[in-house]
């Protein structure tokens, strides 16, 4: 009996096969042979057009001596950095509130989530003409209420002002998300926790500290890996607002990377730039799922 | 100190309490709700004030009299035909991805090791990888498949990216699918298309509305690859298409704003009908 079964050869399943096959062959050629090009791409001097010439590492060690691209990346840094602390506190707060079910927080969360629906682009237009020393609507408010004059400045034409400008303008494109995320964390809290809570006589504050926080600690985790990795590539709504400017101001590491490409065409360097904006963000994501532990899946539900 | 006054107020002073944190919360909240929808509102009102007066009167406000002349303005410079590209896109990326994951997963949830488990975990690795950094192969693979300047572009290799999201979301719902199920319609005689649609497809038709919400949200939005693989306006897509408007209208703000709000009015009237499901989508896979 034994003997059968393991001599019996494995069958090829040919409905399998059939049924992987699209997925695959849409996935290897769009997907895995980019990936492996553009490794090859950072190899070799290319303008896109004419003949490609291995040039071995001399773009890896042209990105590590391009002024311009130091300059993106840290402008990214500062984004990524004032991204994560601006949005992740505003949106556990909002999170938590509408995690409620009283009918005026269910019609609060209908609103917060209509940017949501916004492409990047969208968001990036709107946003410049609001914004607008000419007639914008901020400006406007600015010159006409003395208590909000301090909203009359070119928030998007002085280059000391304008990388704040999309700090806040990103904020405004993604706490929804990181909201609706925490809101779907805070409810899945098991109500016997507070429950047992309300029995000790605990705070409402304590209840958010001593509970919500450490029963939300999986959400945080991915709220921030998707927020961090979110801003090392966000691109549309920066090239849409400002395209860079004005001057090299907003010009983050992933415009630089699309402006050498596509502006400079030089896909030979603009590969070296995009293979390496790849592996932050690959790392990036690696080591927040290393240090939290989070791939040991550990679950919210421990101890009940 | 603190007793005598307790004391004092009685009863009103501790329901205080309870209250203030109450309306502090209700602020905040309502803080935030003037500022997410400030900038909706105003874009909505600017759309239907007349170009001229825009500048000199009070832009928040329809003061100066209401018109719909930028919205003709914008159908007037081929809106329609923008919003089709966009409908066949969306249509054509969300089908693509969401059957060729179906069957993808249909056979992983079924055969958990070998070369399936190893094309499953590749799929996953996928999920992190960055589209940005991957548009320059993209674009030299595009032109070489003659794709460049049609919706092929977009359609292909959107639904390519959709693959690794859309399969783990319906492997993770169909592993829950109890494997008695699927046995009892083999013995039936049913066959692996017969047991894919009579079984898998109605017993996973919630994981395949929230992914295909989400499939179509992306697609819908995204701007990067008609920015690079199109660039004749009649293939351009709606992100597009308001990024070369904005370029040309440059002080037409009203038509501008028009524009935009045109290309999210779609998914803002599909979201009063169907909040639920679009949030669903909207958070696909992120929120367990």
């Amino acid at each position: 009996m034994m003997g059968r079964v393991v001599l019996r050869r494995p069958r090829v399943t040919w409905w399998a096969v059939w049924f992987m096959a699209p997925a695959c062959v849409l996935f290897a050629a769009l997907v895995l042979v980019p990936v492996v090009v553009a490794v090859w791409l950072s190899f070799v001097r290319w303008n896109g057009v004419g003949a490609t010439h291995f040039v071995g590492l001399s773009n890896w060690s042209q990105l590590f001596s391009d002024a311009t691209a130091g300059a993106s990346l840290e402008r990214t840094g500062i984004l990524l950095g004032a991204s994560w602390v601006v949005q992740e506190p505003i949106a556990i707060a909002l999170g938590i509130y509408i995690a409620g079910r009283q009918r005026h927080r269910a019609v609060l969360s209908a609103i917060y989530f209509l940017p949501l629906l916004i492409s990047g682009a969208g968001i990036g237009i709107m946003w410049q003409n609001i914004l607008s020393p000419i007639g914008g609507g901020v400006q406007y408010v600015g010159a006409h209420v003395s208590l909000l004059g301090f909203l009359n400045k070119d928030w998007l034409g002085n280059p000391n002002l304008v990388l704040g400008t999309v700090v806040v303008l990103v904020a405004w494109e993604f706490i929804p998300f990181h909201t609706l995320l925490y809101q779907a964390g805070t409810r899945g809290i098991p109500s016997v926790l507070y429950e047992a809570a309300a029995l000790d006589g605990i705070t409402p504050l304590q209840r958010i500290r001593y509970i919500t926080l450490p029963m939300l600690r999986n959400t945080i985790v991915t709220s921030s890996t998707l927020n961090i990795v979110g801003s090392l590539t966000i691109f549309d709504v920066i090239y849409t607002l400002t395209q860079g400017g004005p001057g090299e101001s907003t010009r983050v590491f992933a415009l630089d990377q699309y402006i050498v490409g596509f502006n400079e065409m030089d896909f030979g360097y603009g590969s070296a730039l995009a293979v390496a904006l790849g592996i932050m963000g690959i790392a990036i994501s690696l080591v927040i799922i290393k240090v939290t532990g989070f791939g040991r899946m550990r679950s919210q539900a421990e101890g009940i | 100190m603190g007793g005598a006054r307790r004391a004092r107020l009685g009863r009103p002073f501790l329901l205080g309490g309870r209250t203030a944190r109450r309306v502090l919360g209700l602020l905040l909240a309502l803080l935030w709700l003037v500022f997410a929808a400030a900038p909706i509102y105003y874009m909505l009102i600017v759309s239907f004030e007349p170009q001229s007066s825009y500048l000199n009167s009070n832009p928040w406000f329809p003061t100066a009299g209401v018109t719909a002349a930028n919205y003709s303005a914008v159908f007037a410079s081929g809106f329609g035909r923008y919003l089709l590209n966009s409908v066949i896109t969306t249509l054509g990326t969300t089908v693509l991805a969401v059957t060729v994951s179906l069957l993808a997963a249909h056979v992983i949830v079924r055969r958990t090791r070998g070369i399936t488990a190893v094309i499953f975990r590749v799929f996953l690795v996928g999920l992190a990888v960055p589209i940005q950094a991957l548009i320059i192969p993209l674009y030299v693979e595009i032109l070489r498949l003659h794709l460049y300047n049609t919706l092929f572009a977009l359609i292909i290799p959107l639904a390519a990216f959709a693959i690794p999201l859309t399969v783990l979301i319906l492997v993770n719902f169909l592993r829950d699918v109890p494997r008695e199920l699927i046995d009892a319609v083999q013995i039936d005689g049913a066959g692996p298309v017969r047991q894919l649609t009579s079984l898998v497809i109605p017993v996973a038709k919630p994981a395949i509305t929230t992914v295909a919400i989400y499939d179509a949200l992306t697609a819908w939005n995204n701007f990067l690859f008609p920015l690079i693989f199109t660039q004749s306006s009649n293939v351009a897509v709606l992100p597009l298409a308001i990024f070369n408007f904005s370029g040309r209208y440059l002080i037409d703000i009203p038509a501008i704003m028009a524009a935009v709000f045109l290309s999210v009015a779609p998914l803002f009237v599909i979201y009063i009908g169907a909040r639920r499901q679009i949030i669903g989508g909207l958070t696909a896979g992120f929120s367990r």
